[in-house]
């Protein structure tokens, strides 16, 4: 094996897990250390920075850092169950318990002298308001369109007030449009003809997936009147157009849309409320927590059953009938949904809330304006980085760009939409994409002594509390978790790995004294002839099976041999460099921020660096 | 040292041995010796040997005395009997609590300081006995706790860190316990594990007095060139006599090697060391001829490493002494004062 390179920005990012994982890459352990140090509004600015929303998504987010945190696969075989570590509720800590005047005072400024150039951003979701938010403070005048009255999207209409309160969108929507931002609300955008009439130097298109499915069974238009498309019951609910539900209520589909349907229900007027899904349990689409979330509250969940037909009386809706299927996998693993042969299953009901997935439109952007649309999906054609349309000036993100997917990827899209907004405004290549600014900085402040906390709590996930249920099901607008206490936001922060203090090996000072091999509490680190790759993974302290995980290789050292590292399970606990004598381990910070628009991200800055 | 406990957690693919312990439950205290101790490479091959023997910790006794070596069963093993004893009398207290309880496994911890200056005597003579033990020298010619002075092993001519020669001549631990009368008598270095730890194996499956001399570089005061004992120098003039695969009685011989390069040597309880030989002409059987060897490659300046010596048919203190198959420990009034009729027994039979 060839030695690790460990200057590519890439090796150590990886290793932060949590942060690699994050579409926006967000630096996860930075602000949860922050936390644990009582400084939320500086670990508040470090998720506001690169994720724009850390109260909506310390609520909301699908936190895909989770699945991927390394303290799930270190508590492996050590305990009950094996847990990553809260990062989205911890992220809520610092949101909650920030200082807002402070903050505000920290935010960047309306740019007193605009550079003429003006932006046109259509929906005021996620997508939009983070490109909004890069581009305002720039000097770029920026305009958002939205249908409904305020901005927030998605987030405002369709995400129910128990699970996200309107203040916290009010206030971070809020941060955004203070920055100079031009929100025009009541406004749809009806032809994208029009818009680009209008002269804008660009545009972003952020409109989401704003359609939901329907299921066209037998019965379906006759009962009507007792059927509802999901998201759009869920935004008349939001504006308070429905206020109640029949006793008994279907909701049909896995995903989360589903489990938002199924306990606002509950919330108005639903006694007797299941969700019923083709699939099974395990395959549904909404995250396990939600899942969790909606038996808490009495919902059962009940799975492979077909939706057949909408059965009615008198052009009323009495009940559904399903087809009893169970899995069955052909020769490729494909999963096909057999029927059983058992007779249909019939279940009574007052409503039914169809939840089967959303849907791009866009009937707005006409097709011969030089945007181009795929023939199989009619989805625009958009490049996956540069988030640019066959049309130079128009772009995309979040939902509207590849389908629906969470707020944390729209995001991440505005990001990059914003630096490629900048960059072609700038007369530059969009496609030559910014570094991330990276440091990688000593933790040694002596001894044995470092300047984060190396000592590895042993305590299990901690559970965030939820209100009494007797009373959140009374109101649709009372929030349900009560996010971390002071005592428990610092346990639960405790049990981060800091992995982004990295190990980082010096080769020349090695003398080879096995104390970091004898010390490691994992087995991560070998002395061993080197050789390829796969042979190297069988032939380790511990074998290094998991091939998602890289392998830290040094370069020969004097007896020939090279230090290999299993990154995959290392505590952070700084032990191999305590016990090192020689200081050819250290301890240092890997600190990594997406560059987003600005000057950094022009040409000019690369050449100024080099 | 370090601030702080070795975390709880360990790797997720850990097992258990037959005993029903991890590798993790042999350990100690978080060491408390200088970073990059060989000693603590030695207590970390303790715990692997211990381990893949299935060894239930609460049948073995780590006895020690005086000094960084002797600091060392605090840890590894803390499920295990333990004793500091004065400064270099580990080997008197061992012989009284072997000749008590003979059935616990014995684990004499000692080092250059402890055993080769103050405690020489009690070493000549445990050795001499032949007590069923496994006594390891943690050796590094040094005296570390007293900040680096030369210790009575040091070799003739090797410098300090400060520079000063030394002119004493060394004491030679392995040659001694050759010529005392060690049934088992091996040479190891901290840095080499795939060596030292199934020479610690073979040694505890050994019945009898095992001697087993580790070279362990102290990275403080005895790591620098002109170190007889530091890592580089050993690992340069490293002379391996052989190489040890320590194979359970329940484990199947399958590596093959071509003849004449093994030699089996089969122990009391079946265990067989398998011996795979780096030097042509050695044989590990030969008392006189090891000594001959070691003397030869030393004075070529080279560190003979390995299993040097091992008698099969050894037999220990309590075989000489023809003592009782229940260890005294548990004989009980009864056993111990028979009564008048068995004491005019024995007076009759002296008349």
């Amino acid at each position: 094996m060839k030695p690790t390179d460990i200057r590519k920005p890439d090796y150590f990012h990886k290793v932060v897990d949590c942060q690699w994982a994050c579409p926006a890459h967000t630096p996860v352990p930075e602000y949860i250390r922050l936390i644990a140090a009582g400084r939320h509004d500086d670990a508040y600015l470090i998720n506001w920075k690169s994720n724009v929303f850390p109260g909506i998504l310390g609520r909301t987010c699908d936190r895909p850092c989770e699945p991927a945190c390394r303290r799930g696969r270190v508590e492996e075989n050590n305990g009950e169950k094996p847990e990553p570590v809260a990062i989205c509720r911890l992220k809520r800590v610092c949101a909650d318990n920030k200082d807002a005047d402070a903050i505000r005072a920290r935010m960047p400024k309306p740019v007193a002298k605009k550079n003429g150039k003006r932006i046109a951003c259509v929906g005021a979701g996620p997508a939009s308001l983070t490109v909004a938010r890069d581009l305002a403070p720039l000097g770029y005048h920026v305009t958002v369109f939205e249908a409904d009255a305020k901005g927030g999207g998605f987030m405002r209409t369709q995400v129910p007030r128990f699970r996200l309160p309107e203040e916290v969108i009010d206030e971070e929507v809020g941060y955004i449009l203070d920055l100079g931002v031009e929100l025009r609300g009541n406004t749809r955008i009806d032809s994208m003809k029009d818009l680009l009439a209008q002269k804008f130097d660009a545009v972003f298109v952020g409109s989401g997936a704003p359609r939901g499915r329907d299921l066209e069974i037998p019965g379906r238009r006759e009962a009507a009147a007792n059927i509802h498309i999901g998201l759009d019951w869920l935004a008349s609910v939001y504006f308070e157009h429905v206020k109640k539900i029949g006793r008994r209520v279907i909701v049909l589909g896995g995903g989360n849309t589903a489990m938002d349907c199924c306990r606002s229900s509950r919330r108005l007027g639903g006694e007797d409320v299941k969700v019923i899904v083709r699939s099974g349990f395990e395959e549904m689409k909404a995250s396990p927590w939600e899942k969790e979330d909606a038996q808490h509250e009495g919902i059962p969940i009940l799975n492979y059953l077909v939706p057949k037909t909408f059965v009615h009386e008198n052009g009323k809706l009495t009940g559904m009938t399903f087809e009893k299927v169970r899995a069955e996998h052909d020769a490729k693993g494909r999963r096909k949904l057999v029927p059983t042969g058992e007779p249909d299953a019939f279940f009574e009901c007052d409503d039914v809330l169809i939840a089967v997935g959303q849907e791009n439109a866009f009937p707005w952007i006409e097709r011969d304006i030089g945007i181009e649309f795929d023939s199989e999906w009619d989805m625009p054609k958009v490049d996956k980085i540069t988030m640019q349309s066959t049309l130079p000036n128009v772009f995309f993100g979040g939902d509207a760009a590849f389908g629906p997917k969470n707020i944390i990827w729209a995001v991440a899209h505005g990001h990059d939409a914003a630096v490629s907004i900048d960059k072609f405004l700038n007369g530059e290549d969009i496609h030559e994409r910014p570094e991330p600014g990276v440091s990688l900085i000593s933790q040694k402040m002596g001894i044995h002594e470092w300047s984060y906390d190396n000592d590895i709590s042993n305590d299990a996930r901690y559970a965030v509390p939820w209100r009494d249920k007797a009373q959140t099901l009374k109101s649709i607008k009372t929030e349900v978790e009560l996010g971390f206490d002071a005592k428990s936001a610092l346990a639960e922060a405790q049990r981060c790995l800091n992995c982004d203090v990295q190990t980082v090996f010096t080769k020349d000072v090695c003398i080879e004294c096995d104390a970091c091999v004898d010390i490691c509490p994992m087995d991560c680190i070998t002395f061993t002839q080197n050789g390829e790759e796969a042979d190297v993974r069988t032939h380790l302290s511990a074998p290094a099976l998991n091939l998602t995980q890289a392998l830290y290789v040094s370069d020969t050292l004097k007896t020939g041999r090279v230090m290999v590292k299993d990154e995959d399970v290392c505590l952070h606990c700084g032990l191999c460099a305590e016990r090192c004598p020689t200081g050819a381990w250290d301890m240092r910070k890997f600190f990594l921020e997406m560059t987003h628009a600005g000057p950094g991200c022009h040409k000019h800055a690369k050449k100024e660096a080099a | 040292m370090t601030y702080i406990a070795k975390p709880k957690l360990h790797h997720p693919s850990l097992t258990c041995n037959a005993a029903g312990f991890t590798r993790r439950d042999y350990e100690g205290a978080v060491s408390t010796l200088c970073a990059g101790c060989g000693h603590d490479s030695i207590s970390a091959a303790i715990i692997q040997a211990c381990w893949e023997l299935d060894i239930q910790p609460h049948r073995v006794a780590k006895l020690s005395g005086i000094g960084c070596s002797s600091k060392t069963p605090t840890y590894f093993l803390s499920a295990s009997h333990g004793f500091n004893t004065v400064h270099g009398r580990m080997p008197s207290v061992l012989t009284g609590a072997n000749l008590a309880n003979k059935e616990l496994l014995y684990l004499g911890v000692s080092g250059d300081g402890d055993s080769a200056s103050i405690g020489i005597g009690q070493f000549v003579h445990a050795i001499r006995r032949g007590v069923n033990m496994v006594y390891i020298v943690e050796n590094n010619g040094v005296y570390g706790l007293t900040k680096g002075q030369f210790s009575a092993t040091a070799d003739l001519g090797s410098k300090s860190k400060k520079g000063v020669t030394n002119t004493d001549s060394p004491l030679d631990m392995v040659g001694m316990a050759l010529q005392l009368g060690a049934s088992f008598v091996a040479r190891g270095f901290s840095g080499d594990k795939p060596q030292l730890v199934p020479l610690i194996k073979a040694a505890i499956k050994h019945k009898g007095a095992a001697f087993l001399d580790v070279i362990s570089p102290c990275v403080a005061f005895n790591n620098h060139p002109g170190s007889t004992k530091s890592y580089d120098y050993v690992r340069e003039h490293n002379e391996a006599a052989n190489r040890l695969d320590f194979i359970d009685g329940r484990d199947e011989i399958t590596v093959d090697y071509a003849a004449g390069e093994l030699i089996d040597v089969t122990q009391h309880d079946g265990n067989v060391i398998r011996l795979r030989k780096l030097a042509a002409s050695y044989s590990p059987h030969d008392r006189v001829a090891a000594m001959n060897y070691l003397h030869e490659r030393s004075a070529k300046g080279e560190v003979v490493t390995g299993l040097l010596y091992v008698d099969e048919d050894a037999h220990d203190l309590h075989g000489h002494m023809n003592t009782v198959s229940t260890p005294l420990n548990r004989l009980a009034a009864k056993e111990l004062s028979p009564g008048k009729k068995a004491l005019e027994k024995i007076n009759a039979a002296l008349r």
